[in-house]
């Protein structure tokens, strides 16, 4: 039986009439139904996704089928779908109906797409591991005692376990690409900027990008080309031209290509992340590229930079949330201010709680020099650090995560473990550059890990390059 | 101690939410642990480093300023809470 694991394979069936839009739409549909207790979709579009199915099959009979015509397409539960409900997995946007499309919604259905349901993630997007959501924890297709990562970790899961084709997730801090290397898929967190926000449920508005998951580079690359850049709505989205990023892919270059030699070195680093990234360096050099191992001294400081300014940034971004506009609202309440407090109390699950009063302490008076000053003035030693090095090498290479997926409630104790989930992926969103996991082999126990290359800004070219022909050998 | 109980309850206060004491009592825990913990960044020397506070790559790109589709009122009102044919409605807030 087909899987339709890929575009590719889709684009192949339907053009020699092997298959249907309906058909494919059909199969994901049981693919969802049968896996339910992986609890990936928050909410399936069945009916919807088949009619739009048989639309799209009358449009390719044509030959006008746009160049997402037959992808199947999950989305993430943070970003804006027209007439369809919108809750970042939490209570305080109970019954939430979205009045407008995100531009990277309306891109891709321009060009066709079918939108199958949306993915179930960590409340606003802030989590590791999927368990901070309000319709319970997504679980890991490869084990189900496995969490699938986080914050995208059910949009990873779906592409995972063939229940679409691609799926749209948002990364701060590593949230597309650490549930890709969990779940043995490709994601892409592109250069800041390079995709419009808008209609993207805010969390920290200078790290956030909208990123994209899938089970070839050919798939990611062609999706990033419809949904990336300029846009009206977006006053911060870049004005570069958006390349051409599926054209050349095969082309085999030698590139200088630098590893962190204290990410290997790290105690928290499990053996068998630590090998299979030895193996992908070795296998880097007998392709011809020259890999050389560097240190970077500003390693410890990244996340710690990142907390600061993110949570600064989220309790600015969440305080939307009152219970007035849209949403939840307590029933207790019987004045204004307890309306808030309490809305805000009963609707925020704990993370997001923890997250808000952090970020409102380090803005707060008498505390802001010392944190949220001192944090963004390394964000710019980091950043230019970073930038030094992707001038002398080509990519910066390392395990996309310290270790394989965990057990789910292994790091609900304590925040800082959790937190260290992210070590490596933080990097990318400190300094706003483009990065891509792929798979790396999996543990002893089955369980996929995940390689990491991180680029120049407007790099995703390159990065799509070296990522397919790592996968090709 | 960074942050006591006191300052959980102004900081609750100041991000509109309550806790309990329970509640509270983990919050100090998590706050003080988590502010240690960041506390690295005092090692690093930013002497005459200038914040970095924005991320765009370019500069502002302006646009003519003309009128555009906007979203229209009982659209903006449709997920309110409570509402009534104008405007959202909110528990008393004078007496």
């Amino acid at each position: 039986m087909k899987k339709y694991t890929s575009f590719g394979e889709i684009s192949d069936c339907l053009s020699k009439g092997e298959a249907s839009c309906e058909t494919i739409v059909n199969h994901y549909l049981d693919q969802i139904e049968s896996q339910r207790d992986l609890n990936v979709f928050v909410e399936v579009y069945a009916e919807e996704a088949l009619n739009r199915a048989k639309e799209m099959d009358q449009k390719i009979a044509k030959g006008q089928g746009g160049k997402l015509a037959g992808m199947v397409v999950g989305i993430k539960d943070v970003i804006c779908h027209k007439d369809h409900g919108l809750q970042a997995a939490s209570k305080i946007l109970d019954g939430f109906q979205s009045q407008f499309n995100a531009t990277v919604i309306d891109r891709l259905i321009a060009e066709d797409a079918i939108i199958i349901g949306r993915q179930n993630c960590d409340e606003f997007a802030m989590g590791s591991s999927n368990e901070n959501s309000a319709f319970g924890p997504t679980k890991n297709a490869a084990n189900p005692e496995h969490v699938p990562g986080g914050s995208s970790g059910a949009s990873a899961v779906a592409v995972q376990a063939n229940m679409c084709t691609v799926s749209l997730g948002s990364d701060t801090g590593g949230s597309v690409r650490q549930p890709a290397a969990f779940c043995g898929v490709i994601g892409l967190k592109p250069t800041y900027s390079r995709i419009s926000r808008y209609g993207l449920i805010a969390y920290a508005s200078s790290f956030d990008s909208i990123g994209v998951l899938s089970t070839t580079v050919e798939d990611n690359a062609l999706m990033l080309e419809v949904i990336a850049g300029a846009d009206d709505f977006d006053s911060t989205v870049s004005n570069e031209p958006v390349d051409n990023y599926v054209k050349g892919l095969g082309e085999s270059k030698k590139y200088k290509i630098a590893y962190i030699q204290n990410t290997l070195d790290s105690s928290g680093i499990a053996t068998d992340v630590k090998e299979a990234t030895l193996s992908a360096i070795e296998k880097l050099k007998s392709k011809g590229h020259e890999v050389s191992p560097i240190s970077f001294d500003l390693l410890d400081y990244i996340l710690p930079t990142y907390y600061i300014l993110t949570t600064a940034e989220a309790s600015s971004n969440l305080s939307r949330y009152d219970g007035v506009k849209y949403g939840y609202r307590t029933p207790h309440a019987h004045n204004l201010e307890e309306m808030y407090k309490m809305t805000r109390e009963e609707g925020f699950g704990k993370e997001v709680q923890r997250r808000i009063m952090l970020g409102t302490f380090v803005l707060s008076s008498g505390y802001y020099d010392a944190y949220y000053i001192k944090a963004q003035k390394v964000r710019r030693l980091i950043r230019e650090k970073t930038q030094e090095l992707l001038q002398q090498y080509d990519f910066l290479v390392m395990p996309t995560t310290p270790t394989a997926a965990f057990k789910f409630g292994e790091h609900s104790d304590d925040p800082i473990e959790m937190y260290l989930a992210d070590l490596y992926t933080v990097q990318a969103n400190v300094c706003g550059v483009p990065a891509i996991s792929i798979p790396n082999g999996e543990t002893t126990d089955g369980l996929p890990i995940g390689l990491q290359f991180m680029g120049a800004a407007f790099q995703e070219k390159k990065l799509y390059q070296i990522a397919k022909s790592f996968l090709d050998s | 101690m960074k942050i006591d109980k006191k300052t959980i309850h102004n900081l609750a206060h100041l991000s509109r939410l309550r806790f309990d004491d329970s509640d509270a009592e983990k919050m100090e825990k998590d706050l003080n642990g988590i502010l240690n913990w960041v506390e690295q960044l005092n090692e690093v020397d930013t002497d005459g480093v200038e914040p970095l506070s924005t991320m765009t790559w370019e500069t502002n790109q302006m646009r003519e300023d003309i009128v555009g589709e906007h979203l229209p009122r009982e659209k903006g009102l449709k997920n309110a809470p409570q509402k009534d044919s104008n405007y959202f409605r909110v528990p008393k807030v004078k007496e």
